[in-house]
C-alpha cells in the first residue's frame, strides 16, 4: 500500500462585517475535494474569534476572505490576534476585491499571499498545500 | 376578422385609462424611414392558452408587464446604488448623479450602518465608510440629503436589520425640509429573510425581525402611501450563487412568507400588498433572464390571486428593480464588463423592469470611479434613447423559446416553493439550511464549470492578455473612520442626553410589548439617538441572531 499522505487542516475565515462568503465557501469546499480537513468560521467573526478558532483546531494555516475593502485593517488584524495567541507561525493567505497595489503592503504586514478574482483555484489549492507542507515541517 | 373582444376590452380599460393618465413620450413611434411600430403585436389568433398565460399588459397575469404602454409611456427608472464615506462626500456624489441624468436615488450604507453599529464600536474597526456611506444618527442624514429636495426624487434605501430607523430618520429629514411626510417617495430594501441565506446583515432573529418588518408596513401604509415597505430580494440570493429558478423561488417564497407575516399581524391585505416590491438580478444568459422576470411576474400574480384573494390589480403586480449581476465582472480586461453589463441591462429592459442599475466596469477591483459610473448611466441611456426595444411592449412575447423558458422556469419555481412549503415553510427552511445548501451547491456547480474551461468567461479562462495598464481605482479616504468617531463624540457631547435616555426607554418598553415600533423609532431619531443605541435598545429585547 502506498503511504498514506498526511492530511492537512486549515482554517477558513470571514473576518469583520462582510457577509460575502460565495468564494469563502467554494473554496473550502474545493479544499477538501482536494483531501484537505477544512473549518469554515461563517461570516462575521472578530479577528480574536478567528485566531481562538485557529489554534483550538490546531491548523496549519488560515485562509481570509474579504470583499468589503477593510482588509488593510482586518488581515493584519487577524495576524496580530494569532500572534497575541501564541500561534503567529500559522502562515495566513488572504483573497477577495483587492486592489494591486495593496498586495505588496498585506504581504508587509504579514499576509503570506493574496489572491483577487479569477485566480485559478488549483493555484490557490496548491498554495495552502505548500504552506501547509512548511508549517508541519517546522512544527515536528 | 375583428379584434378579439378581450383585446378590444384591455383596450377600451387598461389602455384607454393608462393613455389618459400617462400619454405616450411620442404621438408616434416610427422607426428610420417613418414606419410607424406597433405598441403591442400579438398573435393573429388570440386564443385561450394565450388569454390565460400571456395577455395583455397591465392586466392579470402581467406576464407583459405591469404597464399597458411601458417604456412607451416613461423609461424605467435609471438609479445608480452608490454611496461611501461620509454624507458629505456620498450627497457629493448623489448631486454629480442627479446632474448627470440618473432619476432616482440608491443609497449604499457602509457595514455597520447595515448592521446598527455606530462607527465607533470596536465591530465597525476597519469597515466604516467602505461599502456604503457611514450614517450614525440624524445628524449624517441631514448632510446626506443636503440640498437634494425629497419631494422631486424617489430613495431606495438597502437597509435591512435597522430598515425602520433609516426610513425613520428619512421622514424626519423630509420634515425639516418642509416636506410632508405622505409626499416621501421610495423604497427600503426591508428583506431580511435573505439575510441569512446570502448576504448577512441580519441583527434579530427572525421572529423578531419580522414583527420590525410588519411595523413599518402598517406605518407606511398609514403615514407613507408611495413609499414601498420592502424590496423582496433575489438578487443577492443570486449573487450568492443560485440558479434563476432559484433566484425566483426563494424571492417569492419569502414573499410569501412576509404577505402571511402581514396578514397574521391583522393587516388588509390590498391595503399593503400594492407597496411590496422586488428586486432582481440581471445575468448574462440573456434570454433566459428575459424569461425569468416574466416567469416571476406571473407567478407572483396567481400567487396573490388564487393563494392570498387578492383583488386589487396592485396587489398582484410584481413591480421590481434590477441591478446586473456584480459576479459576472471580471477584474481581467476590465472593458469587457461595459459590454456584459449593457447585454444584462437590455435583459432588464426586455423583462420588464421598473427600475434599473447598471454595474461599473472597474467593480471587481474597488468601489466605482465617477468615469465609469457615468459609462454605466450612459449604456442606460443607450438602452432607452437608441436601441428601439423601448418602442414596442413586451417585443419578445411569442417567441417560442422565450415562452417555453417562461413556462419552465414557472413551474420549476413553483415546485421548489412547494418543497419549501413542505419543510415548513422559509424560516423552517432556513433554520434547517435547506436555503442555503441549494444556493451552495449551485455555486459550486457554477465554479467548477469554469476550472474546468466547460464555461468560458472572456478573459478569465481563455482570451486572456497580459495586462500592462492599471486603471485608477476610487479610495475611500482612511481618515473616514476618524473623523466620523469624532463627529459622533461631539454629537454625544451636544445633544439633549436626557432627552435621548428617555426615548430609548420608552422604545424599550415599546419593544416589549407588541405595539407599533415605528412612533417610538421616530421619537428617539428625532432626538439624536444614534442607530447603534437604538438597535442595541433592540437587541437587549429581542436577542441576537448568530449565522
Amino acid at each position: 500500500m502506498p503511504e498514506q499522505k498526511k492530511t492537512h487542516r486549515v482554517l477558513i475565515g470571514k473576518p469583520g462585517l462582510d457577509g460575502h462568503d460565495r468564494g469563502a465557501k467554494f473554496l473550502a469546499r474545493a479544499l477538501r475535494d482536494a483531501g484537505f480537513e477544512v473549518v469554515y468560521t461563517g461570516i462575521r467573526r472578530t479577528p480574536e474569534e478567528i485566531a481562538a478558532a485557529a489554534v483550538q483546531e490546531d491548523v496549519s494555516a488560515v485562509g481570509l476572505s474579504l470583499l468589503s475593502g477593510a482588509h488593510m485593517s482586518l488581515f493584519p488584524a487577524v495576524v496580530q490576534a494569532l500572534k497575541n495567541a501564541g500561534a503567529g507561525d500559522i502562515p495566513v493567505l488572504g483573497g477577495g476585491i483587492i486592489p494591486d497595489e495593496d498586495i505588496d503592503l498585506l504581504k508587509e504586514a504579514g499576509i503570506s499571499e493574496v489572491y483577487t478574482p479569477g485566480t485559478p483555484v488549483e493555484k490557490i489549492i496548491a498554495a495552502f498545500r505548500s504552506a501547509c507542507e512548511k508549517q508541519e515541517a517546522r512544527r515536528t | 376578422m375583428g379584434k378579439h373582444p378581450e383585446y378590444q376590452d384591455w383596450e377600451e380599460k387598461e389602455l384607454a385609462a393608462s393613455l389618459k393618465r400617462f400619454p405616450e413620450r411620442k404621438e408616434k413611434f416610427a422607426n428610420h424611414g417613418g414606419e410607424e411600430i406597433s405598441r403591442l403585436a400579438v398573435p393573429d389568433r388570440i386564443d385561450d392558452t394565450y388569454l390565460e398565460n400571456i395577455g395583455f399588459p397591465g392586466r392579470y397575469p402581467y406576464t407583459r408587464g405591469v404597464q399597458p404602454t411601458m417604456y412607451r409611456g416613461r423609461f424605467w427608472t435609471m438609479r445608480q446604488y452608490a454611496g461611501f464615506s461620509t454624507a458629505s462626500e456620498s450627497n457629493r456624489r448623489y448631486r454629480y448623479l442627479l446632474d448627470q441624468g440618473t432619476t432616482g436615488l440608491s443609497i449604499a450604507f457602509d457595514l455597520p450602518t447595515q448592521i446598527g453599529y455606530d462607527s465607533d464600536h470596536p465591530m465597525a474597526a476597519g469597515e466604516v465608510g467602505k461599502v456604503g456611506v457611514a450614517i450614525d444618527s440624524l445628524a449624517d442624514m441631514e448632510l446626506l440629503f443636503d440640498r437634494i429636495p425629497l419631494d422631486k426624487v424617489s430613495t431606495s434605501m438597502t437597509i435591512n436589520a435597522p430598515a425602520a430607523v433609516l426610513l425613520a430618520m428619512y421622514v424626519v429629514v423630509g420634515e425639516k425640509q418642509g416636506v410632508a411626510t405622505h409626499k416621501l417617495k421610495g423604497t427600503i430594501q426591508n428583506d431580511i429573510l435573505k439575510e441569512y441565506v446570502a448576504r448577512g446583515t441580519y441583527i434579530f432573529p427572525p421572529k423578531p425581525s419580522l414583527r420590525l418588518i410588519t411595523d413599518t408596513f402598517k406605518w407606511c401604509t398609514e403615514h407613507t402611501p408611495e413609499f414601498n415597505t420592502i424590496s423582496i430580494s433575489g438578487y443577492h440570493i443570486r449573487e450568492a450563487g443560485s440558479t434563476a429558478v432559484q433566484e425566483v423561488a426563494f424571492t417569492l417564497a419569502n414573499g410569501i412568507t412576509y404577505v402571511q407575516a402581514a396578514l397574521d399581524a391583522g393587516l388588509e391585505l390590498d391595503n399593503f400588498a400594492r407597496r411590496l416590491s422586488f428586486f432582481f438580478n440581471a445575468s448574462s444568459d440573456l434570454l433566459e433572464e428575459v424569461a425569468k422576470f416574466r416567469a416571476a411576474r406571473r407567478l407572483w400574480a396567481r400567487i396573490m390571486k388564487d393563494r392570498f384573494n387578492a383583488r386589487k390589480p396592485e396587489s398582484q403586480m410584481l413591480r421590481f428593480h434590477t441591478q446586473t449581476a456584480g459576479y459576472t465582472l471580471t477584474a481581467q480586461q476590465i472593458d469587457n464588463n461595459i459590454v456584459r453589463v449593457a447585454l444584462q441591462a437590455l435583459s432588464a429592459v426586455l423583462g420588464g423592469t421598473q427600475s434599473l442599475h447598471t454595474n461599473s466596469r472597474d467593480e471587481a477591483l474597488s468601489l466605482p470611479t465617477e468615469d465609469s459610473v457615468r459609462t454605466a448611466l450612459r449604456t442606460q441611456q443607450v438602452i432607452a434613447h437608441e436601441s428601439g426595444v423601448t418602442s414596442s411592449v413586451d417585443p419578445l412575447a411569442g417567441s417560442y423559446f422565450i415562452e417555453e423558458l417562461t413556462d419552465r422556469i414557472e413551474t420549476q419555481a413553483s415546485e421548489l416553493i412547494g418543497k419549501i412549503e413542505k419543510a415548513g415553510g422559509v424560516v423552517a427552511a432556513i433554520e434547517d439550511g435547506f436555503i442555503q445548501r441549494q444556493i451552495e451547491n449551485s455555486a459550486y456547480e457554477y465554479q467548477q464549470e469554469i476550472e474546468k474551461r466547460e464555461r468560458i468567461i472572456v478573459g478569465v479562462n481563455d482570451f486572456q492578455i497580459e495586462e500592462q495598464t492599471k486603471p485608477p481605482l476610487l479610495r475611500v479616504n482612511p481618515e473616514v473612520e476618524h473623523d466620523q468617531v469624532q463627529a459622533l463624540k461631539e454629537l454625544r457631547a451636544k445633544r439633549d442626553n436626557e432627552k435621548v435616555k428617555k426615548a430609548l426607554a420608552s422604545l424599550s418598553a415599546c419593544a416589549r410589548n407588541s405595539s407599533n415600533l415605528m412612533p417610538e423609532i421616530l421619537a428617539a431619531v428625532k432626538a439624536y439617538a444614534t442607530l447603534g443605541e437604538i438597535c442595541q435598545v433592540l437587541r437587549e429585547v429581542f436577542g441576537e441572531y448568530r449565522g
